[in-house]
């Protein structure tokens, strides 16, 4: 029923249940069949023509080797309970560096610690005390472990800023003057060796069991430093470029996420600056998924085809062949008919 | 009364006859290159999972050290490219068809549920790597994760486990949801065209 302008919702979705117009044949085994192999066959070309990206990844040895001060920088601070491994909270440890919620929604919190990550046992601490052989080290150990959370504090503030003076050598030794470190200073020398001779990789991955696959440890401690953040900004991946949607060299990334990207970008009302940066973005996307899939029942969305007729470009040959667009508009009573309808139902 | 095995037979057939599950006509209005897309991204879906069910017949670390391996690699990276490519066309295309008429508005959600899975299906693959892209994914994501309490089950540094999503758990949900769209289609038909008295009126009304 035409109310004098457009059909309603209502009335175009009536009108598709049905269709008793012409058909044409078909092979849909053929179709298929054509379509893989076509694209089966752009796969291999651009295979052949552009291979696939596949940068090394970092490794802790090769970090120390080649930034031997700021893997001492970031082990310092995971020891002293700076890094932001140490301060991240749920699901590692209970801190609250990295805790997101939107509104009165704590959902991190409320999920609690899962893969526990001790930075200071766990990355300083545990792999020191795997080293043998070491009967001054492992004294120097014991001897942080067991002083005072004061005196701990003072040799590891001290150490920091000692480090400002540092001086060091490509895939050796930082030396730093001398000063009030207490066994801070044989520790970090210690595990930049057995990190530059690549025992630190192995032991951030030594688990109760022979095999392992939880790279949570040995990636978290890679990530407070500045290996993987340079080789990221260098191949323009941080998300300031847009980041994960990106990738190495010039191959096209996860293209599907830019709107999740798009948000990271967004000044407006302290968006991308926002503690809860994370949360809100992914409960945007969540929303706008959500909307896509209920695009049907959304009203206004689903009417955009209908107000902007790119049908009419779409079924061009059929309104032409059906002669539909020749006719002058009428409207009310004199409306055209639909089209000629049989119901498809059997 | 019959069994439940006849009823799901009967249900079966009555819904999905052999004529509308492979037809050999179709409406002559079905006449348009947008109508390629489909079948192309099911031929993009059938090569991901061949070359995929390759990669994962020699295992994850094959594609590093062998050039037959990184070839299959290769068809597997592009492969969802183009699957994305023409599932994102393919989906303007129905979005401007208004293709959720005429009672289908559950081929137009399982066409997005399908595009919406293909998401994390993609990123469990990126993480899985084992290369500094992964690294890179893998450190940045898991905030997003976190920050909603999805991390305490899904850690995406977990290279096993994510390993496990990609080439099993995700997988069965893009087939398992891309083939119940497939039956949709074939039991709702192609949506008609909006028929030009709307457009007609709508000019006459100006």
């Amino acid at each position: 029923m035409f109310r004098g302008g457009r059909l309603t919702n209502a009335e175009l979705n009536e009108a598709a249940r049905h269709y008793d117009g012409p058909y044409r044949p078909y092979d849909i085994v053929k179709e298929v069949s054509v379509a893989t192999g076509v694209v089966m066959l752009i796969a291999v070309i651009l295979t052949i023509l552009f291979s696939s990206p596949d940068l090394p990844p970092s490794t802790i040895a090769s970090w120390s080797r080649s930034m031997p001060t700021d893997f001492v920088t970031t082990a310092l601070s995971e020891l002293d309970g700076t890094s932001e491994t140490a301060t991240y909270g749920p699901p590692y440890n209970h801190e609250s560096g990295s805790v997101q919620q939107l509104a009165f929604i704590h959902l991190q919190q409320w999920l609690g610690v899962s893969h526990p990550v001790n930075a200071e046992y766990d990355l300083i601490i545990a792999p020191l005390r795997t080293i043998p052989d070491a009967p001054a080290l492992q004294a120097a150990v014991t001897t942080y472990v067991h002083a005072p959370a004061k005196t701990q504090a003072a040799w590891t503030n001290a150490y920091s800023n000692a480090l400002g003076k540092a001086t060091e050598k490509q895939g050796g030794a930082v030396t730093v003057p001398a000063g009030s470190y207490g066994p801070v200073g044989p520790m970090m020398s210690s595990l930049l060796a057995l990190a530059e001779s690549g025992g630190l990789d192995g032991d951030l991955l030594s688990s109760k069991q022979f095999y392992q696959t939880d790279y949570t440890k040995p990636l978290l401690f890679l990530e407070d430093g500045s290996a993987l953040d340079d080789r990221a900004t260098y191949q323009h991946l941080q998300g300031t470029q847009w980041g994960m949607m990106n990738e190495t060299g010039s191959y096209p990334g996860q293209v599907w996420l830019w709107l999740y990207t798009f948000w990271y970008q967004v000044q407006i009302g302290g968006l991308s600056t926002s503690p809860n940066v994370d949360a809100i973005v992914m409960a945007i996307m969540g929303v706008l998924s959500a909307a896509f899939i209920l695009v049907p029942f959304l009203p206004g969305i689903r009417s955009i085809p209908r107000r902007i007729p790119v049908y009419k470009l779409i079924w061009r040959d059929w309104y032409s062949a059906t002669g539909a667009p020749s006719k002058p508009p009428r409207t009310g009573d004199d409306a055209p008919a639909l089209p000629s309808l049989r119901p498809t139902e059997t | 009364m019959s069994s439940w095995t006849v009823r799901v037979r009967e249900f079966g057939l009555r819904n999905l006859p052999p004529e509308r599950l492979l037809p050999d006509s179709q409406p002559a209005y079905m006449a348009s290159a947008i109508y390629l897309f489909g079948a192309l991204t099911i031929g993009a879906l059938v090569t991901i999972i061949a070359s995929g069910t390759i990669l994962a017949l020699k295992g994850p670390a094959w594609w590093h050290v062998q050039s037959i391996g990184h070839f299959f690699n290769s068809i597997h990276l592009w492969s969802v490219e183009l699957f994305f490519f023409f599932m994102v066309i393919h989906l303007w295309g129905k979005f401007w068809m208004a293709a959720w008429r005429g009672g289908r508005a559950r081929v137009w959600m399982t066409g997005a549920v399908a595009f919406v899975i293909a998401i994390p299906t993609a990123f469990t693959g990126y993480v899985s790597q084992q290369n500094f892209d992964s690294q890179w994914i893998a450190t940045q994501g898991k905030d997003g994760m976190n920050s909603l309490g999805v991390g305490s089950f899904f850690n995406v540094l977990n290279v096993g486990q994510m390993y496990s999503y990609h080439i099993f758990l995700f997988p069965v949900l893009v087939i398992g949801i891309v083939s119940l769209h497939i039956l949709l289609v074939r039991r709702h038909g192609i949506v008609p065209p909006i028929p030009l008295a709307d457009s007609v009126a709508d000019a006459a009304a100006k």
